[in-house]
């Protein structure tokens, strides 16, 4: 079996470096804003899983279409394993927001456009897997993945638009927007850093994430490989 | 393939355009499920007894007395429909599947799209032929006037945008080994915003709200017709290759 690459190893020490500082910043050298307290301390990570579930997803539908318009497996293999990391990263965000909501909004949950369309999507992918699941041929897997990724995909942002006719109580920090909503807050400079440097960690803890992941599928498909062999021969 | 000897009736399709052969093929498929339909009347029987179940128990489950019925009306409906339409979807498709019709299908030297549109168009005219048995059926049992032009557009676009992807998904479903439970979780995640954007339109015609309110759901629906049209119409070939 081949042994780590040594830039793999390089990016796991990075993404720990990178993490430490993270808890750092956010927990340490970021203010304790004036209103919410502590647990708006929640947010920097929050949008950053946010953040990397999107990418995550995204990056299944481009990788999807490759598959299809090239053939080549190794596409099919980045699509599930970014779907993985996705829903995972999907369902820290619901949590986490979970967890922020209740003393800010009162409530675990509540059917506000945001919530439901993140879950929208979760349920889309947990779909995509269970998909995957149920067809045995690995060429018609692929294939069903990526067809489903695609479409999966597109819908998100139509079901956002659709329940964005309604009005939210989301607060959007990034850009502006209502400030009104229930929980927002302007990031002073400090905060700011503290955020920008949690997207980048999430996001390179992604494509650890996602490296670590496919060489996992490249490996189980050698073994299986093997095991033919030696069962044949 | 290059020119295989006429036989009649694939014959045609050489000797029209491309558009007229295409037209032809997806005519084909959908007589082909019309005539089956026709012989057996397994699917709409079970697809409109369904529908009605489903109507009762929901008569149970929230009391629709008049009052409640004004709001929930057009949510009974979609639900009903969304139900009803998955059922016909994984019947239609596995009927396909079971007695090996989809490989002489695909065996046909026609464009695959063409399968698709005639398959989907089949599907569409199915939940179209339901739609038109529960709509009055519901306007008898409660006492409502379900047949406005503008709901009857809403149950159009929206029966679209759903024969469109369930389609897609539905073919795609039957090859799975889990297929009867697997459509309506592919399906219904994916399908929602035709659900959101259908049952507030409804119901904004089923109020008498002012036209200038529905129209941004009916937009929503026609873009999503047509986006997911043309997705599936590009992708469909990747679902029923061997």
């Amino acid at each position: 079996m081949n042994p780590t690459p040594k830039a793999l190893k390089a990016l796991n020490w990075l993404t720990g470096a990178l993490f430490v500082v993270a808890l750092y910043l956010v927990f340490f050298y970021a203010p304790r804003e004036a209103v919410m307290g502590d647990v708006q301390r929640v947010f920097y990570f929050h949008v950053a899983a946010g953040w990397v579930g999107a990418l995550a997803f995204l990056v299944t539908a481009i990788t999807g279409a490759l598959y299809l318009a090239r053939g080549d497996r190794r596409w099919d293999q980045v699509a599930l394993a970014s779907v993985e990391i996705g829903i995972v990263f999907t369902f820290i965000n619901i949590v986490s927001g979970s967890i922020w909501a209740r003393p800010i909004w009162n409530t675990w949950w509540t059917w506000d456009p945001r919530l439901v369309t993140a879950t929208v999507m979760e349920l889309i992918y947990l779909a995509y897997l269970m998909l995957r699941q149920g067809i045995e041929d690995p060429d018609r897997r692929a294939r069903f993945g990526a067809v489903y990724g695609i479409v999966g995909f597109i819908s998100v942002p139509i079901t956002f638009l659709s329940i964005r006719l309604f009005r939210t109580i989301h607060p959007v920090v990034v850009g502006g927007g209502d400030p009104t909503a229930t929980g927002a807050f302007d990031m002073t400079p400090r905060m700011l850093r503290a955020f920008m440097f949690s997207m980048l960690t999430f996001t390179v803890l992604y494509a650890d994430l996602l490296w670590h992941r496919v060489r996992l599928q490249r490996m189980a498909e050698k073994v299986e490989q093997l095991k033919m062999k030696i069962l044949s021969g | 393939m290059s020119d295989p000897p006429a036989v009649a009736g694939s014959v045609a399709l050489r000797q029209d355009g491309p558009v007229r052969g295409f037209l032809r093929a997806m005519g084909a498929v959908v007589w082909k499920d019309l005539a089956a339909e026709l012989r057996s009347r397994e699917l709409l029987s079970a697809m409109l007894v369904f529908a009605l179940l489903v109507i009762l128990i929901f008569n149970f489950a929230l009391e629709l007395d008049v009052r409640t019925r004004e709001t929930v009306t057009a949510g009974v409906l979609w639900v009903t429909f969304a139900f009803a339409g998955t059922l016909g979807l994984n019947r239609s498709m596995a009927v396909e599947k079971d007695r090996g019709c989809l490989d002489g299908l695909l065996l046909a030297p026609v464009d695959r799209s063409a399968i698709y549109f005639g398959k989907a168009l089949g599907n569409l005219v199915f939940m179209l032929i339901v739609e038109a048995i529960v709509l009055p059926a519901y306007s008898a049992l409660y006492n409502v006037n379900l047949f406005k032009p503008g709901l009857l557009l809403v149950v159009l676009l929206g029966s679209v945008g759903y024969a469109a992807v369930g389609t897609l998904l539905a073919s795609m479903a039957v090859q799975a080994r889990t297929r009867d439970v697997l459509l309506p979780i592919l399906l219904f995640p994916v399908i929602l915003p035709v659900l959101i954007a259908a049952v507030k339109a409804s119901m904004g015609f089923l109020q008498g709200v002012e036209l200038e309110e529905i129209r941004i759901w009916i937009n929503l629906l026609i873009a999503y017709d047509v986006i997911f049209t043309a997705v599936a119409f590009m992708v469909f070939d990747y679902v029923v290759e061997e």
